[in-house]
């Protein structure tokens, strides 16, 4: 019997094999849009108990490495949905534009607060496609949508962040 | 300004004030966390609600005493 019948099956030991060959890359994805490492950790493991609880619903022939990734993202949209929390901003950003510092600093601070602000979905696919550049159609196949809606939904996310950036008389210019 | 050149403004803007995740590697080995969580909470294989328990004793109770309703039943499925 191959592993993942095993699996579906409901063999623990197939389980932990699947999770140790897997857990690296769901980890990845998870803390790229997270961005946080043990939220990412905790994600991991929330991700393949759900895996775990719908064993018999997986197709054997299926794939899973694609079928675990849209679990996960499914379960970092569930963490980003019930917290608000903002990751740190680095002291030392990485290409940094030129001209007046304080301005550069507050344009990004207040970027970065939008960005917060955005809803869970948006702020999904804005991650992953505008900050992680994860082509479309891989954001689409892990969050279970068309490659269309993710350009949608990137589109208002960009229209968003700048509405909340105008709102807030900031020049959205690289100076 | 078109849509493109307001999208690649803002990414970059973003990726200034977020910068990408560059450290992705797992530290440590999750399978001890997921262990426990197994046992702690171990996964129905095959789950029934009670409800729908409760809705197959009914169905079952009206055709016992009612079986003029199998066919009109019949008829619906």
């Amino acid at each position: 019997m191959e592993l993942l019948e095993r699996f579906a099956a409901g063999n623990l030991e197939a389980f932990e094999e699947l999770f140790r060959q897997h857990q690296r890359e769901v980890y990845a994805w998870i803390v790229r849009i997270v961005r946080d490492t043990g939220i990412a950790e905790d994600l991991t493991v929330e991700t393949f108990w759900r895996i775990y609880k719908c064993r018999v619903r997986f197709d054997p022939a299926g794939n899973f490495r694609a079928w675990a990734r849209r679990i996960a993202t499914n379960a970092a949209l569930d963490h980003l949905r019930h917290s608000r929390r903002e990751t740190d901003l680095p002291e030392d950003l990485p290409g940094a534009s030129a001209g007046d510092p304080a301005i550069r600093r507050e344009t990004r601070e207040r970027l970065k607060r939008a960005f917060f602000q955005l809803p869970p979905k948006y702020r999904l696919v804005a991650t992953l496609a505008l900050i992680e550049d994860e082509p479309y159609d891989a954001i689409a196949e892990a969050a279970g949508i068309s490659v269309a809606l993710v350009k949608v939904r990137v589109f208002r996310a960009v229209r968003m962040l700048r509405k909340n950036l105008a709102s807030l008389r900031l020049e959205v210019t690289t100076k | 300004m078109n849509n493109g050149k307001n999208e690649q403004e803002i990414k970059e803007l973003l990726k200034q004030a977020i910068p990408p995740v560059r450290d992705t590697d797992l530290r440590r080995d999750l399978w001890p966390q997921m262990h426990r969580k197994l046992e702690d909470r171990p996964a129905p294989v095959f789950t029934v609600p009670w409800f729908d328990w409760a809705l197959a004793a009914i169905l079952g109770a009206a055709l016992v005493f009612y079986p003029g309703s199998i066919p009109a039943l019949l008829y619906h499925l």
